[in-house]
């Protein structure tokens, strides 16, 4: 009776190991997946069109009766955006990441926390929709700029969602400094923001470039709110309040408008490849800086 | 014991809660300048407690409440004109695990002068002659004149121990808290905390708890025995292991509890 009872335990065992290690893997499997499936039907139009045009081209055209398919203006359309986006995010998220984990009190905290996740929460139309309905005059009329649908705007709408994630991944990576530390340095006569900026910060910092990164991951990859507010205009901008063009807006814009298998269809499959490189750089970029710092 | 001492540390009074649980109950000392003095007893006695009162450093949880009243070389540290950052500046502590900060040997030697300096930068020069002065006295300067800008947090136990209380000396402290500063090192590094100690002794007044009634008995000149939040008995250390005048220090010794 014993043995048949470990023999059962066994199999259940095995076989909970399998399942976990499936689970383990399946990761890898729909990385690969999605990347194959979308490269299939991008690849094609890599015979039809001259790679460097694509890549540096800033003529977009997919409708003409002589296309170009330049994507140059929205890949410097996704960057500023970006860019901007997180110059206005890095400090306001790491800043409220220190606040919750260092300032304030506890009932501060769990309700900031609350709010914070109910920011992280709302759907990225209604974003959008903030954008064009409120967002927009308040451009308008504040700066005086003609149009307010712009980079400007959009930028504002990204750095309000990267946020919540720098919040919640910054103040885990400071709740994740030895509060010995802190001990030492207010023992030493350290202000709290002493403490913070000379301590906290120095042994927090792979983790706050964590949340950095993954702030611009949210920003770069973001469609329906940049689609809605930034104008949608293909073009390099000049100014911060010009309209502008994003590489997700545009597969988003026109995916629908295209026939299966033609060129235009192709390119932007070929977007989606591009985006998916851009973001797997940043990823990358992020872990060799974060070994990097820890082996110095 | 010709002239009267000069007092380090005097409470009176003092009782210390944590939320409803009284930790400390009526602790009245008078620790002398220049001399080590021990606090032993068991476990949740209250010594780590009392010790921390003296840098306000329990009043980080917002759940403690204090009575009674502490002086400090005269001053008591719970007027409300007591600023909280000259008083750790004047009262150093040196904790159970060696704690240097996460950064180079020389900052963390130089961290206290640079917090304190309202304002202006404290120069380098000044900064490199702080540096060699205090690990001259903490008997690290030969080891580590090489390597100042090491990770503090690589160094060996004993070492990063001797950082700690070296950190504390630019900023010429006039007490020393050491909360079982000991207990995580082997007997070789025991044994040069504790050379330290009387090195740093008749310059300092150094309070330390211990859990080791050995070290108590071999590195302190005189003996704090507590009980469950009160002070039993404070003596010449000699006098208190040799003729405890209560029975419970007497058990105590004897290894009856604790």
């Amino acid at each position: 009776m014993a043995e048949r009872r470990n023999g059962m335990e066994m199999v259940a065992e095995k076989a909970i190991e399998l399942l976990i290690r499936i689970c383990g893997i399946s990761a890898i499997v729909f990385v690969f997946g999605i990347f194959f499936f979308v490269f299939r039907e991008g690849a094609p139009a890599l015979a039809k069109i001259d790679l460097g045009e694509f890549l540096t081209g800033g003529k977009w055209i997919p409708t003409s009766h002589q296309p170009r398919y330049g994507v140059g203006a929205l890949i410097v359309g996704t960057l500023s955006v970006t860019a901007v986006a997180m110059a206005i995010a890095v400090p306001f998220g790491l800043g409220a990441a220190v606040f919750v984990s260092e300032f304030c009190g506890r009932r501060t905290r769990e309700t900031l926390k609350i709010v914070i996740e109910l920011l992280a929460a709302i759907p990225s139309v209604v974003w959008g929709f903030i954008g064009l309905s409120v967002m927009s005059p308040l451009l308008i009329h504040g700066f005086h700029v003609p149009v307010g649908v712009n980079l400007f705007n959009g930028a504002i709408l990204l750095a309000l969602m990267s946020v919540p994630i720098m919040v919640s991944i910054g103040e885990d990576a400071l709740k994740a400094v030895p509060d010995s530390y802190r001990e030492a340095a207010l023992a030493l006569g350290a202000t709290r923001w002493q403490t913070v900026w000379r301590v906290l910060v120095p042994a927090a910092r792979n983790g706050l470039l964590a949340a950095v990164l993954l702030g611009v991951g949210r920003a770069i990859g973001e469609t329906m709110a940049v689609l809605m507010a930034t104008g949608h205009s293909i073009r390099i901008p000049e100014t911060l309040f010009d309209p502008v063009c994003t590489l997700t807006a545009t597969i988003a814009a026109e995916l629908g408008e295209t026939s299966k298998g033609s060129t235009h269809y192709q390119v932007l499959f070929l977007i989606g490849v591009l985006l998916f490189s851009i973001t797997f750089v940043v990823n990358l970029a992020a872990d060799l800086v974060v070994k990097g710092i820890r082996k110095r | 014991m010709s002239d009267a001492p000069v007092h380090g540390l005097t409470t009176r009074g003092l009782n210390l809660w944590y939320g409803t649980f009284q930790a400390l109950l009526d602790v009245n000392l008078e620790i002398p300048h220049g001399r080590i003095t021990s606090m032993i007893g068991p476990s949740g006695c209250g010594k780590t407690t009392l010790l921390r009162c003296f840098n306000r450093v329990n009043e980080r949880y917002g759940y403690v409440k204090t009575t009674g009243e502490i002086r400090i070389l005269g001053k008591n540290i719970y007027d409300p004109d007591v600023s909280l950052i000259e008083l750790r500046k004047s009262v150093g502590m040196v904790f159970q695990r060696p704690n240097p900060l996460p950064l180079s040997v020389y900052e963390n030697v130089v961290f206290g002068l640079r917090i304190h300096e309202p304002g202006g930068r404290p120069g380098r020069g000044e900064l490199d002659a702080a540096v060699e002065k205090a690990l001259g006295e903490v008997g690290l300067w030969k080891d580590l004149k090489d390597r100042l800008q090491v990770r503090a947090t690589t160094l060996q136990l004993e070492q990063q121990q001797k950082l700690c209380i070296a950190r504390l000396l630019p900023l010429k402290p006039e007490v020393i808290l050491m909360d079982e500063p000991c207990s995580a090192l082997d007997v070789g590094g025991t044994r040069a905390i504790e050379d330290l100690m009387f090195e740093l002794r008749g310059r300092y007044t150094i309070l330390i708890v211990t859990h080791n009634m050995s070290q108590a008995r071999r590195a302190s000149d005189e003996c704090v025995f507590m009980l469950l939040g009160r002070v039993i008995e404070h003596r010449r250390t000699e006098d208190l292991f040799l003729t405890p005048s209560d029975p419970r220090t007497a058990e105590y010794i004897e290894g009856r509890y604790g």
